[in-house]
């Protein structure tokens, strides 16, 4: 089987991404998604704060993805949902398997990966204790109140001040579950200011910032967690244990780019962001591969995510058209009878050729940036997060030679929230190759 | 009324059980949890040891070597995943070569085969990342590594697939003598026998007590686990274990079957025989000692942490007796026990037979359990065929192992069938990835719901009070 | 004179906007917030808090969907409306933006699918 363009997740990345390569003039596209239909995680993300900057309106999830859901249908894209796919190879070859179509072997034009990310479980954490069940990462429950619609429990402790854990809160509280405490092992929280005050002081609920949970405790069910306040260096302090009887143990605990397919097509991947390497058109080291969503680097809103996801749409079609151009040339327009597929494959040169090679680099302060590379000299908006909370801060963009070729103030920046610096392309012209190093200058 | 009543199925009950259901005995196999496999068996090092370890002339030795030429055998027979990997002892002073020079000795008195001491550079040349303080090292090639659970699992579905009768949920609390049979009861209820074996594990001391013998008593011993990701499966290929102190054979870092790394366990003597709680100083030792022996470990990588029981016998060997008429003792199973299930369920059938049983053999015996299908493991074309004949196969559950609907619904209607989502993970692998179970809980809680006929909010981790919800949404409180 | 401090929840940058209260009650300087929705929001929070609620309604085919308030409703309803939202079975099929409870307590906010369900 053949197609020209598959995209592996039909969540907001897979369905943005979908839309804008259909709108780039692309027309065999496949969306294959491992649930029974579109949306991805947004199908349980039931609470509202969705889709302002893209829509100028406040959506829930579902509402937010059905807006995708609609676009993509009235384009007439074909989606493949009950389907997963077991491997990507660097060569464009995808193979999936679906209860429908049975086991699929399909040669791509173009693939974009969009699979999401995924929580870190407990045996990550290395939280000492027992087994018991109730210890679920936040989108378990979350998954399992809001699809299922079964309750985890009734006596909540939320380790991590992440969003879905901050979202979590409320949502069994709503339920009549009690939450006794949501433990931020940081000193700061990870989820936004808004969800602190609607999730959390709404109800009552306390925030312990700087503890831990170290002890779990029931043989069957969970009976009650220990707590810890810990020190600088995150370590528990002795003497602080307090013991919370509780039937259930959320864990919001930070979230990993799901990206074990991309690692079997030996794609490089950021150690610091768990995604791909990519330029900015959102292209791995693979030619005509392509990555964006929380599969490319965990990201703080929805809306930012269809943005990059139509990026990478654009950037999967002009790659297509430029092989499609190449092996026209190639073939001398007898390109009778051959799909496009197998122009893609015939073609071997089939990368783009860059015109500027530029890396760029970080400072620590400043985490990571996405992309971490740059292959056109155009406008390129620099995504990034930083690494503690800074007052005050100014981020920096210089070339190699010291020239400062974009600058950003900033009153408060923390690592909860995703910024970005505008790099323009006419400031990256004369620089054919190097690299641009991102620094964070701060008062304290 | 039975012939023959068995307590405890964990390997060691469950290898006896197989190997009784040759014969045309009707035998029951009577285990207090909800599942086979889940006490010792479940969290121990998945090691069939070579042998070298166990004083000569000991039940230990004997077992262990015999057991370990049987092992390869037995899992081909079970369908079950066995890789004879080798173990490699490694030194990191005079004094531990000295040591590695005892054990070789011993180990070729108990007929360990193929045994050598290597140099550092022969050890390194073998396993590029031992640690930077490894001096000497010794190498058992005839080590291996299974899945305990898996081996125990398969034995049992064998054993029930010849006749043998499995009672869950039946924790023996009260053993009587009338007439010459032996009536068995608690909880689950009482059966009759002839013959009583008692393959109760850390509580087969309570078991003996109940006729009266009180020779012999049980420790739990504590033994805490860190298994890492698949990606770091590849560190070593051998077994890596340190030089033995009193407190056992101490830590080791080794490949499993299934392609992780696993590291420990500890050696704590509790008194709980079913505290099988991770402590931090545990995981520390683990930690501390696993990377002097190897270098390079990511403990960034651990997926999860465990803690195994051992039962610890007092006399130093196994404990096989016969305390009281047609009863026998297979007590104090700790390690090389897993390595000697198989061998130890041999001598329990000749004691048997020594005690008058009527061991006829069945003509219509299969000793075989087919492999359990692992789509993971399958090439495309079995694939492809395994979808084809049902679609249930195309239905990726467990996306970090890649175990499908098809797997899940094998595992519950095979022999023994489990009913929580445990016995799922330990049948299929499924929650056992990188995610915990993140993403695939809510689907094994339908799949167990529709397939067991039970609301979706009844369904267990691991049976009795572990309910993974506490009720539906408009549920009343529990 | 009182003052609150209050963080804006109708977007993700979560303002801090401080808010001077005069004696009676009502607020008499509002600074910090970046839009005009922001300063609406500081005014009701401080007059009469409202909230979206969102939950999940029962079908008749024995699921859930999820639904919201169409409009803010406030704080101290929010008990009522969800007693409310358990209250009530939704026969399917159910179609986003379909209105499941009309007036829900009086608040005038009706409750609205937020999903379909066949």
């Amino acid at each position: 089987m053949k197609c020209e363009l598959v995209i592996v997740g039909a969540g907001p990345a897979g369905m943005a991404a979908a839309v804008s390569a259909y709108d780039a003039g692309i027309r065999d596209i496949l969306l294959l998604e491992r649930g029974e239909r579109e949306g991805g995680i947004l199908l349980q993300c039931i609470h509202n704060g969705f889709g302002l900057h893209r829509f100028g309106e406040e959506l829930t999830g579902p509402e937010y993805a059905a807006r995708y859901a609609d676009m993509v249908r009235e384009r007439g894209i074909r989606v493949l949902t009950g389907t997963t796919v077991i491997s990507v190879s660097r060569d464009r070859r995808v193979t999936a398997v679906s209860r429908t179509e049975g086991y699929m072997t399909i040669e791509c034009g173009a693939v974009i990966l969009a699979m999401g990310c995924r929580e870190r479980p407990r045996g990550a954490l290395n939280i000492p204790g027992f087994r018991p069940s109730g210890v679920y990462t936040a989108g378990t429950a979350q998954k399992l109140v809001n699809i299922m619609g079964i309750m985890p429990g009734r006596e909540v402790v939320i380790l991590g001040s992440g969003d879905i854990g901050l979202i979590m809160a409320r949502r069994m509280t709503l339920e009549g579950a009690r939450v006794r405490a949501v433990c931020e092992l940081l000193p700061y929280s990870g989820g936004l200011a808004r969800n602190i005050e609607q999730c959390l002081n709404d109800f009552q609920i306390p925030l312990k910032l700087s503890h831990t949970v170290t002890g779990i405790h029931g043989r069957g069910r969970l009976s009650g967690v220990t707590i810890s306040e810990v020190d600088k260096s995150r370590r528990p302090i002795p003497g602080t244990e307090e013991y919370i009887p509780c039937d259930t143990l959320l864990l919001s605990c930070g979230l990993l780019p799901e990206n074990e397919l991309t690692k079997g097509a030996g794609i490089t991947l950021d150690r610091v962001t768990g995604g791909a390497v990519v330029d900015g058109g959102r292209q791995c080291d693979a030619p005509g591969i392509f990555a964006c969503g929380n599969v490319l680097h965990v990201h703080d809103l929805v809306d930012y995510v269809s943005e990059e996801a139509a990026l990478a749409g654009e950037s999967a079609a002009e790659f297509i058209k430029s092989t499609r151009k190449k092996a026209e040339k190639s073939a001398g327009k007898a390109i009778g009878g051959r799909t496009t597929g197998e122009i893609a494959n015939d073609a071997k040169a089939d990368e783009i050729p860059p015109d500027v090679d530029i890396k760029i680099t970080t400072d620590g302060r400043v985490r990571y940036t996405v992309p971490q590379r740059l292959r056109r000299a155009e406008d390129v908006r620099l995504y990034f997060r930083v690494s503690d909370v800074f007052r005050g801060a100014t981020v920096l963009a210089t070339l190699s030679d010291g020239r400062v070729i974009a600058k950003k103030k900033a009153l408060h920046l923390a690592p909860g929230e995703m910024e970005t610096l505008l790099l323009k392309g006419k400031d990256l012209a004369g620089v054919s190759s190097g690299e641009i190093k991102i620094t964070l200058e701060a008062e304290e | 009324m039975y012939d023959i009543a068995i307590i405890g199925a964990g390997v060691v009950g469950g290898m006896l059980a197989r190997e009784l259901s040759r014969y045309t005995i009707k035998t029951v196999l009577l285990e207090r949890a909800e599942d086979v496999a889940v006490g010792a068996t479940k969290a121990n090092s998945a090691i069939v040891h070579a042998g070298f370890d166990a004083l000569p002339g000991t039940l230990k030795a004997r077992f262990n070597v015999e057991g370990s030429r049987m092992m390869e055998g037995v899992c081909r027979d079970l369908g079950v995943k066995y890789q004879r990997n080798g173990s490699l002892v490694v030194g990191f002073s005079d004094d531990d070569l000295e040591t590695l020079r005892e054990l070789l000795a011993r180990g070729e008195k108990n007929g360990v085969p193929g045994m050598r001491l290597l140099t550092e550079k022969e050890a390194r040349g073998l396993e590029p990342n031992l640690g930077d303080g490894v001096k000497c090292a010794l190498l058992a090639p005839s080590g291996a590594i299974l899945c305990p659970y898996e081996l125990c699992i398969s034995a049992v579905g064998c054993a029930m697939d010849n006749g043998v009768t499995l009672r869950l949920s039946f924790p023996v609390e009260k053993i009587e003598k009338c007439g010459g049979v032996y009536e068995l009861s608690g909880r689950g209820g009482s059966v009759s026998a002839r013959y009583v074996i008692n393959c109760a594990g850390v509580y087969s001391d309570d078991i003996a007590a109940m006729v009266g013998d009180e020779s012999f008593h049980i420790t739990p011993r504590r033994g805490e686990y860190m298994l890492l990701d698949r990606e770091c499966g590849g560190l070593v290929s051998h077994t890596i274990f340190r030089c033995p102190s009193k407190m056992g054979k101490g830590i080791l870092v080794s490949p499993t079957v299934d392609g992780n790394l696993l590291l420990g366990p500890t050696a704590e003597d509790i008194k709980d025989k079913e505290d099988t709680s991770t402590t931090a100083e545990g995981l520390a030792t683990v930690r501390r000692s696993a990377t002097e022996q190897v270098s390079k470990i990511d403990f960034s990588k651990v997926i999860t942490s465990f803690a195994g029981l051992r039962a610890k016998g007092d006399t130093g060997d196994f404990i096989i007796n016969s305390p009281a008429e047609s009863f026998i003792n297979v007590a104090g199973i700790e390690s090389p026990g897993l390595t000697s299930a198989p061998a130890i369920a041999k001598y329990v059938v000749e004691f048997l037979r020594d005690m008058g049983a009527e061991l006829a053999e069945k003509p219509d015996y299969n000793p075989k359990r087919a492999p359990m299908p692992h789509f993971r493991d399958m090439t495309e074309e079995e694939r492809r065929e395994a979808i084809a004949r049902d679609p249930a196969f195309a239905r990726v559950i467990c996306r970090c192992e890649t175990v499908t609907e098809g797997e899940i619904l094998e595992a519950i209607r095979r022999n023994p069938r489990p009913s929580d989502v445990d016995g799922i993970k330990r049948r299929t692998r499924s929650t056992m990835g990188r995610c915990q179970g993140g993403f695939c809980t809510p689907y094994i809680v339908e799949i167990l719901a529709r397939e067991l006929g039970i609301p979706e909010d009844q369904v267990t981790k691991s049976g009795g009070s572990s309910r993974i919800a506490a009720d539906d949404l408009r549920g009343t409180e529990k | 004179m009182n003052t609150r401090e209050l963080t804006c929840i109708v977007c993700p940058r979560g303002c801090r906007i401080n808010v001077r209260l005069g004696d009676s009650g009502a607020p008499e300087e509002i600074t910090g917030y970046s839009c005009p929705r922001g300063l609406e929001y500081a005014k009701t929070e401080c007059t009469h808090p409202t909230r979206i609620v969102t939950s999940t309604v029962r079908t008749s085919g024995g699921g859930v969907v999820p639904v919201k308030t169409s409009a803010p409703v406030p704080k101290e309803d929010i008990t009522a409306v969800m007693t409310a939202i358990k209250s009530v079975t939704a026969p399917l099929p159910v179609h986003i933006g379909d209105v499941l409870i009309k007036n829900v307590c009086g608040t005038g906010a009706d409750i609205l699918a937020t999903d379909s369900r066949e």
